[in-house]
C-alpha cells in the first residue's frame, strides 16, 4: 500500500525528495495509482482517464532521469497530446485506436525532467466544448458532484487533479479549455502566452489560438509544470525564442507588502451588472486582499470585450474546418467505405467519425470562409480580433501589470442543461479574449458559492508569466483556506 | 448587412457540407439550418463595429520566425514500417477503395 500523503505535498518537494533518495522513485506513482483506484478515474466512476497504465509508467521510471525537476512525478496528459505508449484519440471515434509514431515536444520535455505519464485524460471531441460532455467516450463527471460538469474541454485533466490523483496535468487551450475547468473544479489552470510552449504534437484545432496549458493543485505545481515545458522548439515555428523566467522565483516572498509596486487592473467589462453578486463579492475580496498585499487596484476598460465570443466562434471554427480536413479516412484512423467511390468514402467517414458539435463547427467554419461570406464574417472578425488585442496592449502599456477578472460567469453547471450551442459558447465569455490576444492568463481558486469553486482570473502582458505567478503566489498564500470555502 | 440578409438556407447547408466532405441526412440538414442561423445571429453585432483603426497587416514584431528552407525529417520514434499497415519499396500501401475503378465520375471536380 502506498503513502497517499505524498499527494498532499507539492510536486517540487516530492521530486526533490526522490532526487535526494529520501523517497523511492516509485513513491509518487504508487500513490497516484492507488488514488486513481480509490476515486475511480475510469469509466465506472469519473470517466476522467481514458487510458491508465501505471504498470508501464512504473517500468519507465527505472530508466527515467531521476535528477530532473519532476523526478518520479506522475503527470496526466490530455488525449489530444501525442504520446507513444497510449492512444491519442482527441475524444473522437475518428481517431479510435490511433497511436502516434512521435511524441509531443511537451511530453518529451516532461520525460526529460523525470516525469512519468500514467494516463491520458478525457476531453470534448477535438477540444470543442466547455463541459467535457462531447467526448465520444462519454462525459466526465465533476469530482465534487457527479451531476455536474467539470468544465471543458480539458475536463478529464481538471478532474484528476481536483480529485487528488495527480498534482499536475496538461490540457490545451483554444478559448479557455484549461482555465474554465480549473475554475469549475477548484484548482489552478494556466494558459501561457501564444508561442511560449511548443504545439508540436498537439492535435491542431485552431492554430492561431491553441496553446498547451497546465493544471496544478497549487500555483507552485502549475508554475513548475509550465517551467518544464516552456521554451522555443525548432519543431514549432510559432514558438518564440524569448527568455523563460524562473516562474517559481517569487514563491517564498513574504513580508507585509510583497506586491508593493504592482498595479492590478480591474476591467469594467468583466463585471457586468448581470454578474452573480456572490461571485462579485469573491472578486472584491480578492481585490481587497491584493490591495492589502501592497498592490494598487486600478479600474480599467477593455472596450471590445463583448465582441470576443462572436469573433472567437468565427475564427476558431474557420481554422478548425481547415485543420480537420485531414481526417478523411485516408491518412488517420477511421475509414468507412460503403462502396460509393472516393467522395462517398470521405463523406461517410467524416459523418460517422465526427460528433454533432464538431460537425456543427466544421460547417460554421466552412460557411464563414466560403465565397460571399468571407469578407462579412472572417475578414471582419480578424479585424475586430486586432481591436481586442490592441485593448490589452493599451492597458498594459499604461502601467498595469496584471488584470483581475472572474474566470467564468457561473460555477459548474448541471450536466445536460446547456442544450443551445450558443449558450454553451458563452461559458468562455471571460476566457476567450486571452486566446484572441495571445496574452498569458490563469485561474486560481478564490472561494466558493454554495459549495462550488469559483475561479479568479489573472491576465498579464505577452511573455510576462513571471509577474502573473508573482501575484498568484501572493494571493494564494494570503487567502489560504478561504480560497476553498 | 443584417441577419435576414445572410440567413442560412437548406441549400447553403448542403453546399457547405459538400465543400467540407460531410454527408448529412435530410433531418440533420434541417436541424443545422436552425442551429447555424441561431449562432450567426449573434455574429451580426460585428457588422456595427468601426474597424477602420484595425490593421490586418502582419506585425513585424509578431511575425513568424523563419528557418532555413531545408527539409527536416519528423523525428519518428518508430520506423515507419512499425506503424504503417503495409509498405512496399519505401511507399505506404493503402487499402483499395471498393469502387476505386469507377471513381472518375466527377468526384474530384473543382469546388470553390
Amino acid at each position: 500500500m502506498s503513502d497517499r500523503s505524498i499527494l498532499a505535498r507539492s510536486a517540487a518537494d516530492v521530486a526533490a525528495d526522490i532526487v535526494a533518495g529520501v523517497l523511492p522513485t516509485t513513491a509518487a506513482l504508487d500513490a497516484c495509482r492507488d488514488a486513481a483506484t480509490s476515486v475511480q478515474v475510469g469509466p465506472e466512476g469519473l470517466n476522467a482517464a481514458l487510458w491508465f497504465d501505471a504498470a508501464h509508467a512504473r517500468e519507465s521510471l527505472t530508466s527515467a532521469s531521476m535528477h530532473g525537476a519532476l523526478a518520479g512525478i506522475p503527470v496526466a496528459v490530455k488525449d489530444n497530446i501525442a504520446t507513444l505508449r497510449m492512444p491519442t484519440t482527441c475524444g473522437s471515434r475518428m481517431l479510435e485506436g490511433y497511436v502516434s509514431p512521435f511524441e509531443a515536444t511537451v511530453v518529451a520535455r516532461l520525460h526529460a525532467a523525470g516525469a512519468v505519464i500514467p494516463m491520458k485524460t478525457n476531453m470534448d471531441e477535438f477540444a470543442m466544448g466547455s463541459s467535457t460532455e462531447n467526448s465520444a467516450w462519454g462525459p466526465t463527471k465533476h469530482p465534487m458532484d457527479p451531476a455536474r460538469v467539470p468544465g471543458g474541454s480539458s475536463g478529464g485533466s481538471a478532474a484528476v487533479v481536483a480529485a487528488g490523483v495527480t498534482r499536475i496535468a496538461l490540457g490545451s487551450e483554444t478559448g479557455g479549455s484549461v482555465r474554465q475547468p480549473a475554475a469549475f473544479c477548484g484548482i489552478v489552470g494556466v494558459k501561457p502566452t501564444y508561442g511560449r510552449v511548443s504545439r508540436h504534437g498537439l492535435v491542431a484545432f485552431a492554430s492561431s489560438l491553441d496553446q498547451v496549458g497546465v493544471f496544478g493543485q497549487s500555483v507552485d505545481d502549475a508554475a513548475l509544470g509550465l517551467q518544464v515545458i516552456a521554451g522555443v522548439d525548432p519543431l514549432d515555428s510559432t514558438t518564440v525564442d524569448a527568455p523563460v523566467a524562473d516562474y517559481r522565483a517569487t514563491r517564498d516572498i513574504t513580508g507585509d507588502r510583497p506586491l508593493a509596486g504592482v498595479v492590478v487592473g480591474r476591467p469594467l467589462e468583466y463585471f457586468p451588472a448581470s454578474l452573480d453578486p456572490a461571485m462579485r463579492a469573491l472578486l472584491d475580496r480578492a481585490a481587497d486582499t491584493l490591495r492589502a498585499l501592497g498592490a494598487e487596484i486600478r479600474d480599467v476598460s477593455l472596450p471590445h470585450t463583448d465582441l470576443a465570443i462572436p469573433v472567437y466562434y468565427i475564427v476558431a471554427p474557420a481554422e478548425a474546418s481547415s485543420n480537420l480536413a485531414r481526417f478523411d479516412g485516408v491518412r488517420y484512423g477511421l475509414r468507412v467505405d460503403d462502396g460509393d467511390g472516393l467522395r462517398g468514402m470521405y463523406e461517410a467517414t467524416r459523418s460517422r467519425g465526427f460528433g454533432p458539435e464538431v460537425t456543427r463547427r466544421i460547417l460554421l467554419g466552412t460557411y464563414v470562409l466560403s465565397a460571399g461570406y468571407y469578407d462579412a464574417y472572417y475578414k471582419r472578425a480578424m479585424a475586430v480580433r486586432r481591436l481586442i488585442t490592441d485593448d490589452f496592449a493599451r492597458v498594459f502599456a499604461s502601467g498595469v501589470h496584471v488584470l483581475l477578472t472572474p474566470t467564468t460567469p457561473t460555477t459548474a453547471f448541471l450536466a445536460g442543461t446547456k442544450k443551445d450551442p450558443y449558450e454553451m459558447y458563452l461559458s468562455d465569455i471571460f476566457t476567450a479574449t486571452a486566446n484572441l490576444a495571445g496574452v498569458p492568463a490563469m485561474s486560481q481558486p478564490i472561494g466558493r458559492i454554495e459549495g462550488l469553486p469559483v475561479g479568479g482570473q489573472l491576465l498579464a502582458a505577452q511573455f510576462d508569466e513571471a509577474t502573473m505567478f508573482r501575484v498568484a503566489y501572493a494571493l494564494e498564500r494570503a487567502l489560504g483556506e478561504e480560497a476553498h470555502r | 448587412m443584417g441577419g435576414s440578409d445572410v440567413a442560412v438556407s437548406e441549400d447553403d447547408v448542403r453546399h457547405v457540407a459538400a465543400l467540407a466532405r460531410l454527408g448529412l441526412d435530410g433531418d440533420r440538414v434541417q436541424s443545422l439550418v436552425g442551429e447555424l442561423n441561431r449562432i450567426l445571429e449573434h455574429m451580426d453585432v460585428l457588422q456595427q463595429v468601426d474597424i477602420r483603426g484595425a490593421s490586418l497587416d502582419p506585425d513585424a514584431a509578431h511575425g513568424l520566425r523563419m528557418r532555413e528552407d531545408v527539409p527536416n525529417p519528423i523525428p519518428l520514434h518508430r520506423e515507419r514500417e512499425a506503424f504503417a499497415p503495409a509498405m512496399r519499396d519505401g511507399f505506404f500501401l493503402v487499402p483499395r477503395l471498393a469502387t476505386h475503378g469507377t471513381a472518375a465520375r466527377g468526384d474530384d471536380e473543382g469546388d470553390e
